[in-house]
């Protein structure tokens, strides 16, 4: 998977309440998939389904050991996507500032020319 | 969070705003994250025409550089340009930035949408000439260099994605 791909996949992952949910709670600590779905009005498979969204884009890892399986919160794609939002706010933040006082001044000067 | 949107109220008609966005003369006064210079900006303001901007950064001197192109054009309503930087330094991957302007009693406002590019529009984009296509860029980002716009340059030796430009 390309730096674009995996992007698009933690994107993609992060657009589900639930799902950010869940990643909020394993930000806190590890967990059970059983602890995981305890909050959610939603049934077990459904938790797995999102579980796996989750796991595709590199976000958790799970482990099984005897009858649990244990979920953990893989930091690196979730710091990848906050990276390329704040490059990009940065960005904008900036340049806008710029674009609104050059627009001003534009609509400004476009006043007095007719007056 | 798909994406970075972002809501500004401006005090100018939205085809000012709209000129102020488009036109070489223009992305010249704002173009870049601080108050560093725009060295070049070339612009062809229509659907299809591409743009090229060069700025530098104050704080560190360094000088980068986006292309794209506009993929729709409705002046003075709506821009879609895509978007990426020479040489994939800051962000190998290629964007999407749409501005949507509203006339607002005070005068526009303008709503930014900064998203990752999909491949139906890449591969039209593509077809239209445009020479940025992402199955070209074989080599693998690493991993460690993801540092912001205002991060260090990408130091000589560590691998970079060849240039897009074929």
């Amino acid at each position: 998977m390309n730096y674009q791909q995996r992007l698009d996949r933690t994107f993609f992952a992060l657009v589900d309440p639930t799902r950010r949910a869940i990643l909020a709670q394993l930000q806190r600590s590890s967990a059970s998939v059983g602890q995981l779905a305890e909050p959610f009005a939603i049934k077990l498979p459904a938790v797995m389904k999102h579980l796996d969204v989750l796991a595709d884009a590199g976000l958790i890892s799970r482990k099984k050991s005897g009858r649990t399986v244990t979920v953990r919160l893989r930091a690196l794609p979730l710091r990848q996507a906050m990276a390329w939002l704040s490059r990009y706010e940065r960005f904008w933040s900036g340049s806008l500032d710029r674009l609104a006082a050059y627009a001003e001044r534009e609509e400004t000067d476009s006043h007095s020319e007719e007056g | 969070m798909t994406s970075l949107t972002l809501v500004r109220r401006i005090k100018a008609r939205p085809s000012i705003v709209f000129d102020a966005l488009t036109t070489a003369d223009g992305m010249v006064q704002w173009w870049g994250p601080d108050n560093g210079p725009v060295l070049i900006a070339e612009s062809d303001p229509r659907k299809g025409g591409s743009f090229r901007v060069r700025f530098r950064k104050i704080d560190d001197g360094t000088e980068y550089e986006t292309i794209g192109k506009f993929l729709d054009f409705i002046r003075p309503e709506r821009v879609v340009m895509s978007w990426r930087w020479k040489d994939g330094i800051v962000d190998p991957g290629e964007s999407r930035v749409e501005i949507v302007l509203r006339p607002v009693s005070e005068g526009t406002e303008i709503t930014l949408l900064h998203s990752l590019l999909h491949d139906e529009e890449s591969r039209s984009s593509h077809e239209a000439g445009w020479m940025g296509a992402l199955d070209k860029l074989v080599a693998r980002f690493p991993e460690a260099a993801d540092d912001a716009v205002s991060g260090p340059p990408v130091p000589p030796g560590r691998s970079v994605p060849p240039a897009l430009v074929s």
